[in-house]
């Protein structure tokens, strides 16, 4: 199979209103600091993927809102519905299948515009759970209930990855919530649902990223130098949280699986560098971490209290802040995808890595953590 | 962003009205039919891997086999997980105030857990593992309130 | 190195205004069984899914996960597309994509609809600008309404030379079990039918389908193995021009012309009234078939509605169009522009039954929706080069 790389990314800041900007000015930012990014104008650009919600955008067919500002009124473009990550999936399909060089892909949505709490009541099943009331919120709480009384992860590790992570985005002036605070300042605040501190949730946030990828046969033609994709998978697990083990994300290990396959990666705990990953709660970052292989079975906690996944720890983990700092849904993933770029290019100022040069980027679709898309990210081809 | 500082931002507030009415379907209209007129819990079981699924379903997901044959479940199990909601988020019936507690309660007879209330039980002392019975509404309409919520079994 | 790609398989439902004996995920369960039986695979050997459907028609957010009971996804890579009316057509080229970059051999698409759960219009009204455009648009009919008009009042067509579009259509979709109405009308009755926005007619638009289609493409190393005669995708476009209802250029359809003009200089095609043997054209009111057709370039602009008089487009003529009956037929909205590639396909590999065309070599499929966007797909019979 061909090669694609990232070869531009552009990414509004994340804020908790953006009252002046609709989605269309949102996009026309991250797009023309992509192009900038790349060196590149839209006339490069021979198709765009942009990946929104109906349901987050209050509007039905929401990419028409977006389509004019990323360029694509004369060019080939498709929609994904769902999270950003998925996006590039498709976009960098659409580089290897022959038709086109290079594919922008944009996502977006303004979480100030909507009631959260209805919206994502909407993701369950209308004949036996909706009128029950819950929400993502309230469903990832009951996974974290899970995770913790499986491996027995506490409240204090929990907050230690919103410590963390807030303290991270002091260092990245794109985050929304850069914040100085400690294990008792999560373990204080009010408790949203059980397990789940407010600290312990990440915000619902506006923010729009873009990504520019290439086929091979060009990556090399603009202002940066390729950050190549040298694997990537996805994967759904099954709907009803009856269905599923709850405590656990076997969709993310086969995504991973498959993705550490692709780029010849045997030890990820050993060969991956950076992480950038999908945690619109503390305890997901743990979890996930655990799924893909990253840290042993139940030891993710442990390895978080010794530092493992700090900025200068082994592995640094969501160092832009992560989502927890600003959680522009849909665009979530993208974001991943940039922050892990611009640690490869050594280009992530003051939160760089030391070692950056395999990173894993990650996004989330569905309920709890039903579908998942892994990326691996090199600075070798 | 802004090219215009001295420019009010102008707001639109509005609401989506698209009603619906979600045809439940053969299988579910069973599932509910038998939950009101007779207080009964059903799943279907598949005939290739035995598994028994609540909700019921019309075709087996792994098998990808229909022929489902249907079972009537005990109307008690255990909760394999539980969360409390302590705001009052929009998503939670009116009639609902918190906190307002959530299970997947595995019930005997079945492979998967049901999503339903837990109630009559202060929310710490709720534990994974603990053994509850479905508490039936007076009054039920074939819907998954028939089932009113799940009370701890002493 | 890029693969070229192929559809093993098709499968659809039966479409009908209402199946109240089905959830959406038992509909789309019914067209994905009948397409592994037609390519004669399992669901295990299926290694992606991509779906679509139009959410605020079912009210189910994060769709795509929600359905994986039915759609067979279930620990599968599993990606939703979604770009309105055009959705079935988007998902059928997403499918040619996953395939043709290597990622996957064997991908299931799948487009549905249960317009009958909801307001159809209520929905479709939310696709628009909440600020400048909702507020006036008063539902699908109204856009094609004021195209129709714009047409006839540049080329002099009227209403009755729509009718006979419709006339066409429905009496094709007396050979196709699928199709929702099977039922021919006259001319007569299309222009006695109620007026819903001048100068369309009951009888000239879609009616609210419940439906389901799913499709499956194969990688080039594999694609034989599975249909020895599988229909060959030889290239895809689309276009999304506008985003304003304003903006649009009414009378004529830019993004047809646009992307139809880009796909027969990729597939070296000249003369497509020619060159084409078979068209199915996402067509949701009679007016479009004249409209559109000019600017696919078919024939020249005002010249749609002789050609079609002529019984050009009838089974039988120079160039059938729509011989399922179309979308005047049946629209299960999120499937319908999966269903024309899906019909496209069957004609390509002499699958299409009482509705097939004989000996046909090329086929177009579209979707159309939006702010006046279409999506396009060329069909072969033999491997593109």
């Amino acid at each position: 199979m061909d090669r694609a790389a990232i070869i531009g990314v552009g990414m509004t800041k994340i804020e908790k209103n953006k009252v002046r900007e609709t989605f269309a000015d949102m996009a026309w930012e991250a797009v023309n600091k992509a192009l900038n990014d790349a060196g590149m104008t839209i006339d490069d650009i021979d198709n765009v993927v942009t990946a929104s919600s109906d349901f987050w955008d209050g509007r039905t067919i929401s990419c028409m809102a977006v389509g004019d500002a990323s360029g694509a009124a004369h060019k080939n473009v498709s929609c994904v519905e769902g999270d950003g990550a998925y996006g590039a999936l498709y976009g960098m399909a659409r580089c290897l299948s022959g038709s086109y060089k290079t594919t922008l892909v944009t996502g977006h949505s303004k979480g100030s515009e909507g009631v959260s709490s209805l919206i994502t009541n909407a993701a369950f099943d209308p004949i036996y759970e909706r009128a029950l009331g819950m929400d993502m919120v309230t469903a990832c709480a009951m996974q974290a209930r899970s995770y913790m009384h499986r491996t027995g992860t506490t409240p204090e590790q929990l907050a230690l990855v919103s410590v963390k992570n807030h303290g991270n985005a002091l260092k990245n002036p794109l985050a929304q919530l850069p914040l100085q605070i400690t294990v008792q300042d999560v373990l204080t605040s009010a408790m949203i649902a059980d397990p789940l501190h407010k600290l312990d949730c990440s915000p619902v946030s506006d923010g729009c990223a873009a990504v520019i990828i290439a086929h091979e046969s060009v990556a090399e033609q603009f202002r940066q130098k390729p950050v190549w994709i040298r694997g990537v998978s996805f994967c759904a697990d099954s709907f009803f949280f009856g269905d599923r083990d709850l405590s656990r994300a076997r969709a993310l290990a086969e995504a991973a699986k498959q993705a550490y396959a692709q780029a010849g990666i045997k030890e990820p705990q050993k060969e991956i560098d950076v992480v950038e990953l999908h945690d619109a709660f503390t305890y997901q970052e743990l979890l996930w971490l655990e799924e893909m292989g990253l840290a042993s079975e139940a030891t993710a906690g442990k390895l978080l209290e010794k530092g493992e996944f700090d900025l200068d720890g082994r592995l640094p983990v969501n160092a832009s802040g992560g989502l927890l700092s600003g959680h522009p849904v849909i665009a979530a993933g993208l974001y991943s995808l940039a922050s892990v770029v611009r640690q490869i290019r050594g280009d992530a100022g003051g939160f760089q890595a030391r070692k950056a040069k395999t990173g894993l980027a990650h996004g989330v679709n569905g309920l709890a953590g039903q579908s998942h898309c892994v990326f691996i990210l090199d600075r070798d081809k | 962003m802004s090219q215009f500082p001295d420019i009010e931002p102008m707001v639109y507030h509005s609401k989506i009205n698209v009603p619906y009415r979600w045809w439940a379907g053969n299988t579910a209209s069973r599932f509910y039919a038998a939950l009101r007129d007779e207080k009964i819990i059903m799943g279907t079981k598949c005939p290739a891997c035995g598994r028994v699924f609540v909700p019921p379903r019309k075709a087996c997901p792994t098998c990808f086999t229909e022929n489902m044959q249907w079972v009537e479940l005990s109307d008690e199990g255990c909760v394999l997980s539980f969360t409390v909601a302590r705001r009052q988020f929009a998503a939670i019936p009116k009639n609902r105030k918190t906190p307002v507690i959530w299970g997947l309660i595995k019930l005997d007879g079945a492979d998967t857990a049901l999503l339903h209330y837990i109630d009559e039980i202060a929310p710490e002392n709720v534990t994974i593992g603990m053994r509850v019975r479905a508490v039936f509404a007076a009054t039920r309409t074939g819907a998954i309130q028939d089932i009113a919520h799940f009370q701890p079994i002493k | 190195m890029a693969k070229r790609v192929a559809i093993v398989g098709t499968g659809q439902t039966f479409h009908t205004s209402h199946r109240p004996d089905v959830n959406g995920q038992e509909l789309i369960n019914e067209a994905v069984v009948r397409a592994l039986q037609d390519a004669d695979l399992r669901m295990q050997d299926i290694d992606a899914v991509v779906i679509g459907n139009m959410d605020h028609f079912e009210g189910i957010n994060y769709g795509d996960c929600w359905s994986v009971d039915g759609s067979g996804g279930t620990m599968k890579p599993i990606i939703k597309l979604t770009t309105g009316g055009t959705t079935g057509c988007t998902v059928a080229i997403g499918g040619y994509h996953l395939v043709g970059s290597g990622l996957f051999d064997r991908v299931l698409m799948i487009g549905w609809e249960k317009n009958s759960e909801s307001d159809t219009s209520g929905a479709i009204t939310t696709a628009f600008d909440p600020v400048w455009d909702r507020l006036v648009f008063a539902g699908a009919i109204s856009g094609l309404a004021a195209e129709a008009h714009a047409y006839m009042a540049r080329y002099g067509a009227t209403d009755r030379d729509a009718a006979r579009v419709s006339v066409r259509d429905r009496k094709h979709a007396l050979n196709n079990p699928h199709a929702h109405l099977r039922r021919a009308v006259t001319l007569e009755q299309v222009l006695a039918s109620p007026m819903l926005a001048d100068p369309i007619h009951l009888l000239d638009v879609c009616p609210r389908s419940d439906g389901a289609c799913a499709v499956i493409m194969a990688g080039e190393d594999v694609a034989e193995k599975i249909c020895p005669q599988p229909d060959w995708i030889w290239g895809t476009a689309n276009r999304h021009s506008y985003s304003y209802l304003g903006d649009a250029d009414y009378g004529r359809l830019t993004s047809m012309r646009e992307g139809s003009q880009e796909l027969w200089k990729k597939a070296g095609i000249k003369e497509p009234r020619k060159e084409l043997d078979v068209i199915e054209l996402y067509q949701p009111y009679s007016f479009g078939g004249l409209i559109w057709i000019e600017d696919m370039g078919l024939v020249g602009p005002g010249e749609a509605p002789r050609y079609i008089w002529d019984g050009n487009t009838d089974m039988g003529g120079e160039l059938p169009i729509n011989p399922s009956g179309g979308v005047i037929s049946c629209n299960p909205i999120g499937a319908t522009g999966l269903i024309r590639c899906a019909e496209a396909a069957l004609q390509v590999m002499g699958k299409a039954g009482d509705r097939q065309v004989p000996d046909v070599k090329l086929a177009f499929s579209s979707g159309f929706g939006g702010c006046w966007w279409t999506d396009m797909i060329l069909h072969g019979r033999k491997k593109p080069q």
